[in-house]
């Protein structure tokens, strides 16, 4: 994994801390860091020398105060930079005052073209319109069975027949027409920006279809490339938006950054996962903190609120809180987990996670491990850890085929957090009186930092701007009903 | 607006993992031992002197697929570091024989050359060099996908020559890094495993999404059944709606077998059943599609493991597992390597769509970093547009 800029930063900032001003070659060393951060993001070279310098213009003569630190500061920048870049202008879909409208879809091959296609017209299905797909895709073997196939999941019609592409598109428009369709989605053959004739003919299909839109598929893996492909199709085509496909893997995505500003059209949807509603409009905030590699709280949030039971979650906190969480919570939790996916990815959303866990790989062998410990206990050892002697701990490790070691370190990490957990939660009370419920109170932020600490991390960077929906920021002082 | 509550199974998630990981790193130090298997098929190696020796078990007596069209494929040829191979041997390790046209590196990429070449004049055309020339090559390296890591490191050495006096002027300054790039890619082997003692030869394809999986099996299905060899393909890919229709064509355009299982079925049953049933019918070998799948998903990347050891239990030896990678990919490209090359123990690379615009770079760290050679090349296409990888046609290409 590549390092976070808030990583690379974090070293150069213990040199800075109580220096009163940024002088220029501090400033250079941070902007090295910054441009090494972008490119391992993806971010096109030349976008990424427009973005460092306007970084660096802000940066310099940014005073060093004692409540933000420097990294801080300019993490504040880049990201505030990163999002006006990403941002500025949604595209809002306002449709034909003749139906159908239009829509076609262009672009590499193996980019996401067909399931992207099939994903809109759900999409556009669920905006209570009713769309027709075309496959003008007759290159790629099975290309049009594969969208019929997606198409028949969602419940849509497609036209297309064999032979020629250009032919395909007009009769599927006249089709839609005849069908009083109001959305045409039209899936053409991916083709390389370069092959002259290949964007004639796609040249062509927009000729005679004239969507309303075209969106130009882009996988979110993209390398420098991506810019190139962009400015090619949209000299073409005219692209009026982007749709970036397979975001939901590990990739930053920095080729978004960087198609978004070369040829200055939105970025409209992004794919996040290979189910047909994985699919929604883009949010340039989340892609700007996914770029710096510094977590993804609301991604991770919505992730959660999907698979965690959130009746048993919430009792689960409250018990956290009150000390009385177990083993026994504890493996019911991390079955809650598991489903989340692996759980490097989970650890990448979160933020603050100290570069040294990031590097350590936290794979999912390891949450086996640790259920095979605990399913090795007995339900009152669960309960009660401390009643776990040393003749205990051989029976636990061997029964869970691990060392004695690990047992005694899952126990000692799970007791420190029990321990911690209870102390904000009664830190937390304020003085004299008791939460509503007179159910103790806890500053999320403090407890996600410590938590983080525990880790052997710096914590979260404090007041950060670009992280909504980061627990605890802006305390509120009504707290969630849960704690009522 | 999100729930209310939702902090608090941050809080949780944050705890688990907290706790969860408090003892991986010790478990994951001992589990290699623990898990480590006899055989020495298939890891990636290295060094030059681990390849060597590795390769004697693999290569057996027969001679690699791509290595039969030159004509000395021998397993003492095949050990031969590619270096030595001179540049006409190379170019006709060509995965068709039957094609007239043989495609060219070279001749394929020539379209794009014209932002390095423009580059390179330019730093040509200055006295001397200067901070402009040093600029001017880390941007062309980093155009090309290599990535900041590898290019400081390549750059590195460079500077030093410059500044000691060896190096005077931006033309042996270019010659420099690229024979220093050629270099780096020249130590591995890059053959094919087929061997004629371990009916049915296994190759797997694995990667992400739309890297050209299935085009890439279909193009070396027509050229080893050009070759005279038996095909059978297997539609491992399950998931993808239509992915076995896509195969199927290809099987009928190249005259191999093909067999399939049921959308949404068991890819491990597929191919195993298609290993079997190349055993029963004497086939050479088995291509084993499988769906792409992003590297972070840990339940998609748990399945190509179950894909892997079924195929280890069938009849036949897996000999390849080639990793499909995307000349588009960006820095990703390493991550994917390093996941694919874990949970299936990868043999090689096959570079896709370098007839495009893009370098394909990143396959250069994906080799120099993880040690996974890149074996072939994909330029069209075409069923004939997949040839052998060679080092310094490819170096060549971005330089020229």
């Amino acid at each position: 994994m590549f390092d976070s800029l808030s990583d690379r930063l974090q070293g150069i900032v213990k040199r800075l801390k109580g220096k009163g001003r940024l002088t220029e070659a501090d400033v250079d060393e941070v902007m090295g860091e910054i441009r090494t951060a972008l490119l391992e993001a993806d971010v096109n070279i030349s976008v990424v020398r427009e973005v460092v310098a306007r970084i660096r213009e802000q940066a310099i003569g940014a005073t060093v105060s004692e409540a933000l630190d420097p990294s801080q500061q300019i993490i504040k920048i880049v990201n505030a930079e990163l999002i006006a870049m990403l941002g500025g202008e949604t595209l809002k879909i306002t449709y034909a005052s003749a139906p159908p409208t239009v829509v076609l879809m262009a672009g590499l091959q193996g980019s996401g073209k067909t399931t992207s296609a099939a994903k809109l017209a759900r999409w556009f299905k669920s905006q209570g319109r009713q769309p027709l797909l075309v496959g003008a895709d007759l290159q790629r073997p099975a290309a049009v069975e594969q969208l019929r196939t997606l198409a028949t999941q969602i419940g849509v019609p497609v036209f297309s027949e064999p032979g020629d592409p250009v032919a395909t598109a007009e009769r599927g428009l006249a089709e839609a027409k005849r069908l009083g369709k109001d959305v045409l989605i039209v899936d053409t053959a991916g083709r390389l920006a370069i092959d002259e004739e290949l964007m004639r003919e796609v040249a062509n299909i927009s000729g005679k279809v004239k969507p309303n839109y075209t969106f130009l598929v882009v996988d979110a893996m993209t390398g420098q490339d991506a810019v190139g492909v962009a400015e090619a199709f949209n000299e073409r085509l005219s692209i009026d938006g982007v749709i970036l496909s397979k975001l939901d893997g590990d990739a930053r995505g920095g080729a978004a950054l960087s198609v978004k500003t070369v040829i200055g059209k939105p970025i409209a949807f992004a794919a996040t996962g290979e189910k047909i509603d994985a699919f929604e409009q883009f949010h340039p905030d989340r892609m700007a903190s996914r770029i710096l590699g510094m977590g993804d709280v609301l991604t991770l949030i919505e992730q959660a609120e999907k698979v965690f039971e959130a009746d048993k979650a919430e009792e689960a906190a409250q018990r956290m809180l009150e000390g009385q969480f177990t083993l026994e919570d504890f493996l019911e939790q991390l079955q809650q987990l598991k489903k989340m996916g692996p759980l490097s990815g989970v650890m990448g959303m979160l933020p603050g996670m100290p570069k040294e866990m990031k590097n350590a790989q936290v794979g999912d062998d390891m949450v086996k491990v640790t259920e095979a410990i605990i399913r090795s206990m007995t339900p009152e050892e669960r309960r009660k850890p401390e009643i776990i002697n040393g003749s205990r701990r051989t029976r636990i490790a061997n029964g869970s085929g691990t060392q004695v070691s690990d047992v005694n370190k899952l126990i000692k990490q799970f007791t420190e957090m029990q321990k911690m957990m209870k102390r904000m939660g009664g830190l937390a009370q304020p003085k004299g009186k008791q939460g509503k419920g007179g159910k103790p109170k806890i500053n999320k932020r403090q407890a996600m930092r410590e938590l983080s600490d525990m880790m052997g991390g710096a914590g979260l960077p404090q007041g950060f701007p670009g992280m909504p929906g980061l627990p605890g920021q802006g305390q509120d002082p009504g707290m969630p009903p849960f704690f009522k | 607006m999100l729930a209310s509550s939702t902090p608090n199974i941050l809080i949780i998630v944050a705890a688990l993992i907290v706790v969860a990981s408090a003892f991986g790193v010790s478990i994951r130090r001992r589990k290699p031992s623990a898990e480590s298997k006899p055989e020495a098929t298939s890891m990636p190696a290295p060094t030059p002197s681990t390849l060597a020796s590795s390769n004697v078990s693999e290569a057996g007596p027969a001679s690699a697929a791509f290595e039969e069209t030159t004509g000395d494929g021998s397993v003492d040829e095949t050990l031969k570091p590619q270096a030595e191979v001179s540049a006409t041997e190379a170019g006709a390790e060509v995965v068709d024989v039957g094609a007239d046209e043989v495609p060219d590196v070279r001749e394929r990429t020539a379209k794009t050359r014209g932002v390095f070449a423009s580059a390179f004049a330019k730093m040509r055309g200055r006295s001397g060099i200067t901070q402009d020339t040093w600029d001017d090559l880390e941007e062309t390296l980093l155009k090309a996908d290599i990535g900041i890591g590898l290019t400081t490191r390549l750059l590195e050495p460079l500077r030093a020559s410059v500044k000691s006096g060896d190096i005077r002027t931006a033309d042996e300054l270019i010659d420099s890094l690229r024979s220093g790039m050629t270099a780096q890619l020249a130590t591995t082997d890059r053959s094919l495993h087929l061997d004629a003692a371990e009916k049915p030869n296994v190759w797997l394809f694995v990667g992400v999404n739309g890297v050209g999986k299935t085009t890439t099996i279909g193009k070396i299905a027509t050229a080893e059944v050009a070759k005279g060899a038996t095909v059978l393909m297997a539609a491992g890919d399950t998931f993808r709606a239509a992915a076995a229709e896509q195969l199927q064509v290809w099987s009928e355009r190249a005259g191999a077998s093909f067999v399939r299982g049921a959308e949404g079925g068991d890819p491990a049953s597929v191919i195993f059943d298609g290993i079997q049933s190349a055993a029963s019918k004497n086939i050479t070998l088995v291509l084993g599609d499988t769906a792409g799948r992003l590297q972070n998903k840990s339940n998609l990347m748990e399945e190509l493991k179950k894909v892997r050891r079924v195929a280890d239990k069938a009849p036949g030896t897996v000999n390849e597992v080639l990793l499909v990678i995307d000349a588009t990919t960006g820095q990703n490209g390493l991550s994917q390597a390093r996941e694919f090359a874990s949970a299936t123990d990868v043999t090689g690379v096959v570079l896709t769509k370098l007839d495009g615009s893009a370098k394909g770079g990143i396959v250069f760290a994906i080799e120099t970093d993880l040690g996974i050679p890149v074996k072939l090349v994909g330029l069209g296409e075409g069923a004939h547009d997949l040839v052998a990888f060679n080092p310094s046609d490819y170096v060549s290409a971005l330089f020229e």
